[in-house]
Formats: structure tokens, sequence, C-alpha cells
């Protein structure tokens, strides 16, 4: 049995409510979820828009923090660790690459440069980095913004990759791809956690995509979890109704 | 010393001639621009009347402490006008425009005043008032156009700077970026007009000195000095003002707040 990396407890999440009509202030994105996530296993978060899958995303690396309930990290409260530090181990990569103004390799090494990592030392990690995910070392010296969509989100990997992190969440990170780009980074997501031994929490709202490379489903609707366990139960045998649902394209959000 | 003509009342009923050609062209061309003229004219000749009245007063009781409540109007005037100006408001942003524009214009103010003009006694309102009124008001103008700029580049740049704080960045190192494009939007004015100055146009003050007498090689000294005050003021509460205004978009955790839901102007 692997290591419990993260650990939720009753974790709910209210945010101002943009659409209310002033009755109630806030919208509830998630409402007392409990559930872990194990060391060196991917896991698929899927549910329909709306179901919270991006807001859970942003509660392990602190982007935003839940109004009540507690995660761990290693057995750490992750309000107890350093947020940088935090930051660092538990990588994220969205949907967009959003690369910085400047070359291929000034992205790689910004967080290494932040890390106080000097010039030499960050250029030699970008060049071994740009190969881990598939690219080659001639991009380097190009401008971020020239490159195609699949090669800057490879880029983007690179970035977060360069921070060393032991966890990497990624938000639905081929939807913005074609299908050849987003299979390309599906396999890299699977040779990552078998060659560095990452944690994978990725969001998508392909089951194709959590059938191929995910150990383990977590489906959120509305806040909650509806069903959570092995990919390969979860897709022969679901045991929640909604779960035939939205495996039929039928849960609406 | 050449000679300085005085302007009587029957001579600004004069130069209200050159208002009332622009009036005629307008309503017979009917370009609807005589109302705002109109209102204008009368507001520019009220305004300043009182204002003439009003420092006359303080010029001739000459007390540190009229002195004083006239820089403290002066200030709260200018930060109300810089906070009025922004496209996203929240309360603590008139507090903030008053620290940057009291900072940078009082810092500024002392200097020319204690260390290059030597003025004795340093309350005399000949110096103090023009000079904390150039300050002010190309601070306050400086103050507006970066933090507007600021809150227009986090709300456009959601993303970037999310990306930045998720890769370990400080909520600092995430922003400076943009903070550095609000300051250079906030200075382009004051720079450019350094970079013409004297060559496209004679500033307001230097002709006026030349106006009441003084040689144009004495004015053009002062220009100067007021040149580089009017750049240091603008710049020192420019960076005040993006430097604290920032913050407030941050947790102390280093997380980006949710959007403003009030963004109205």
């Amino acid at each position: 049995m692997n290591k419990v990396k993260f650990e939720l407890k009753d974790v709910s999440l209210e945010r101002p409510d943009c659409n209310s009509t002033g009755k109630r202030p806030t919208a509830i994105i998630l409402n007392r979820i409990n559930t872990v996530f194990l060391q060196g296993q991917i896991t698929a978060v899927m549910g329909p828009s709306g179901a919270g899958k991006s807001s859970l995303l942003r509660l392990l690396n602190r982007l935003e923090d839940p109004g009540t309930g507690s995660i761990t990290l290693d057995g750490a409260n992750l309000k107890d660790l350093n947020i940088f530090t935090l930051r660092r181990r538990v990588g994220m990569v969205w949907q967009l690459p959003t690369l910085f103004p400047g070359t291929v390799a000034a992205n790689i090494s910004y967080g290494p440069r932040l890390r106080g990592i000097p010039p030499v030392a960050a250029a030699t990690m970008a060049r071994k980095l740009i190969q881990t995910v598939g690219l080659t070392a001639e991009l380097l010296d190009r401008p971020a913004a020239s490159l195609s969509i699949g090669q800057q989100q490879r880029v983007s990997l690179a970035r977060t990759l360069a921070n060393e992190p032991e966890v990497l969440l990624l938000d639905e990170p081929t939807s913005a791809l074609d299908p050849t780009a987003a299979a390309n980074i599906l396999h890299l997501m699977a040779d990552l956690r078998s060659r560095l031994g990452l944690t994978i929490i990725f969001v998508t709202h392909l089951p194709e995509q959590a059938r191929q490379v995910a150990d383990r489903v977590l489906l959120l609707s509305h806040g909650e979890i509806i069903e959570s366990g092995p990919a390969l139960q979860f897709f022969t045998a679901p045991r929640d109704p909604r779960s035939r649902l939205f495996l039929n394209g039928q849960l609406e959000g | 010393m050449l000679q300085y003509i005085d302007i009587g009342p029957g001579d600004i009923a004069l130069a209200l001639v050159l208002v009332g050609i622009t009036l005629a062209i307008s309503l017979w061309q009917h370009l609807d621009l005589h109302g705002d003229l109109l209102v204008g004219s009368v507001r520019a000749f009220i305004q300043l009347m009182a204002v003439g009245y009003l420092l006359q007063l303080i010029f001739n009781l000459n007390r540190w402490y009229l002195v004083v409540l006239a820089l403290v109007i002066m200030l709260l005037v200018a930060a109300g006008n810089a906070y009025r100006r922004q496209q996203e408001r929240w309360p603590q942003l008139f507090f903030v425009m008053l620290l940057a524009i009291g900072c940078g214009g009082l810092l500024t103010l002392t200097i020319v005043i204690a260390v290059v003009l030597k003025v004795k006694p340093w309350y005399q309102p000949q110096y103090i008032i023009p000079l904390a009124g150039m300050i002010v008001g190309n601070a306050m103008v400086g103050a507006a156009l970066a933090v507007n700029r600021l809150t227009g580049e986090i709300k456009a740049h959601r993303d970037a700077i999310e990306v930045a704080l998720a890769l370990g960045a400080t909520a600092r190192q995430a922003i400076i970026p943009y903070l550095r494009a609000s300051l250079r939007a906030a200075m382009l004015p004051t720079v450019s007009t350094m970079m013409t100055v004297g060559i496209v146009q004679l500033p307001g003050m230097m002709t006026g000195q030349i106006i009441a007498g003084a040689s144009p090689a004495a004015a053009v000294k002062y220009q100067i000095v007021v040149t580089y005050m009017i750049a240091a003021a603008t710049a020192l509460t420019t960076i005040t003002a993006t430097l604290t205004a920032y913050r407030y978009y941050f947790t102390p955790n280093h997380q980006l707040k949710p959007p403003l839901k009030n963004t109205a102007a």
C-alpha cells in the first residue's frame, strides 16, 4: 500500500457569489470533502463543470485556503508549512501554458532563479528539463510565444518540474491541445510518475483520459464527492448511479 | 528689469472677447461647444478669483500654521481626486493616495525649500505655496495613472500572477513586471515633458516669471529646479502608491484575492 500524500478532512470552500441576487452572498464550492491521495498514484478528478474540480486543486498548493477542514501533506498540516516550500513541492500546470514573456530557457529557469540558483546551473537544469518533456535544446533560446501551443504546454510542464516537485497538479492540461499533443502530455504524465515517482492529480473532462493513465478516479458534483475508487472499478462497475450517468455523458452540472 | 503690465477689470472683460468669438462660432455652426465653454469660463473666473484672494490673505498674514493648513487641504483634495479617478476603488485606497502624495510631495518640497532654495523662514508663502501646488498637482496625476494601470494589469494578468505564485514567487515577485509597467506608464508624461521642455513648449511657470519681469536667464534656472522637482515628486509618489496598493490584492499568505465585485466606475 502506498503512503498517504494528501489527506483532506471535512474540507469546505465558499466564495462570494457573483451571480447571487443578494439572498445568499456566498456560493458553496466544496462541501465537506474527505479523501486521500496516495504517493506515486495518478488520480483523475472528474465531474461536470462547476463541480469544484479546479478549486480542489487550488487548495492543495494553497492558492486558496478552505473555509473549514484541514489538509495535510505527508502528515503535516499545510498551514504549518512554509508557503513557498509547499508550492515548490506541489507544482501546478494549467489548461493554458501562460508562459512569461522571454525565452523558453528563461521560463524554465524562473523557479530555480527565484530559489537563488546561479544562472549557469539554472541553464543546465533547463537544458536537461527540455529533453525530459520531449523537446529539443534548440528551442531554449526561442521566444516562448513563438512555440506551438502543444510545445508551450510542455515548456510550462518543464517550468514546473524545475522546482523538483513531489506532486503535480494539472488542471485540464490537454483541453487546449490537439489530440496528438494531448496524447503526448498524457504519455509524459505516466512517464514522470514511473521515472520520478511523482504523485499526479489531474482534472479532466474526458473519461477516456482517466481510463488511459489514472490509477484512481474521483468524481465530483456540486462540490461533493460522488464516487472515489480504483479507475478499473469505476469504469467497469461504478457504484453510484450518478457515476453511470456521468460515464454516459448525462450528468448535468 | 522690464516693465510689468497690471491687468485691470476692464482688461479681463476684453479677454472675454476671445471666449466670445468661439461661442459665436459654436452657435453659428451648431457645434454644441458653447454650453461647456460658458460654464468653464465662469468656473475658471470664480475659482481663480477665490483662490487669488485666499492666497493674498495667506501672503499678507504670513503665518506658518496658515501655510501648513493650505498644504493639508491641498493634499486632501489631491488624494480625493486621485481616488475618484480610479476604475476600481476600495475603502483604504484614499489613504494609499494620501500616503503616497504626502510622502513623495513633502519629501520633495522639503528638499527644494530647505536645501536648494534655502528659503528663510521656510513658510514664506511666495515660495512654498506655488511650489507645493506644482508638486501636489503632478503627484496626483501620477498616482492616479499608476494605480489605475496597476489594477488594470492585475485584472488582465491574474493567470500569469498565479502561475508565478504557484512557482514559489512572493506576491511582490509575482507582481513586479506589472508594477514596472504601471510606473513607466505613470512617468511617461513627466519624462516626455522633460525631453521636450523648452523646445516644443515653454512651461507655464517660466512664462509667468518672464511676464512678471524676471530675465529669461533667471527664469530658466527656476524652471530647471522645478522640472527636477516635479520628476522626483511624481516618481516617489507613484512608487509609494503602487508598492502600497498592490498589497491589497493579496492575502498575507501570498494568495491573489478573488476579483472585486464592485468594479463600476
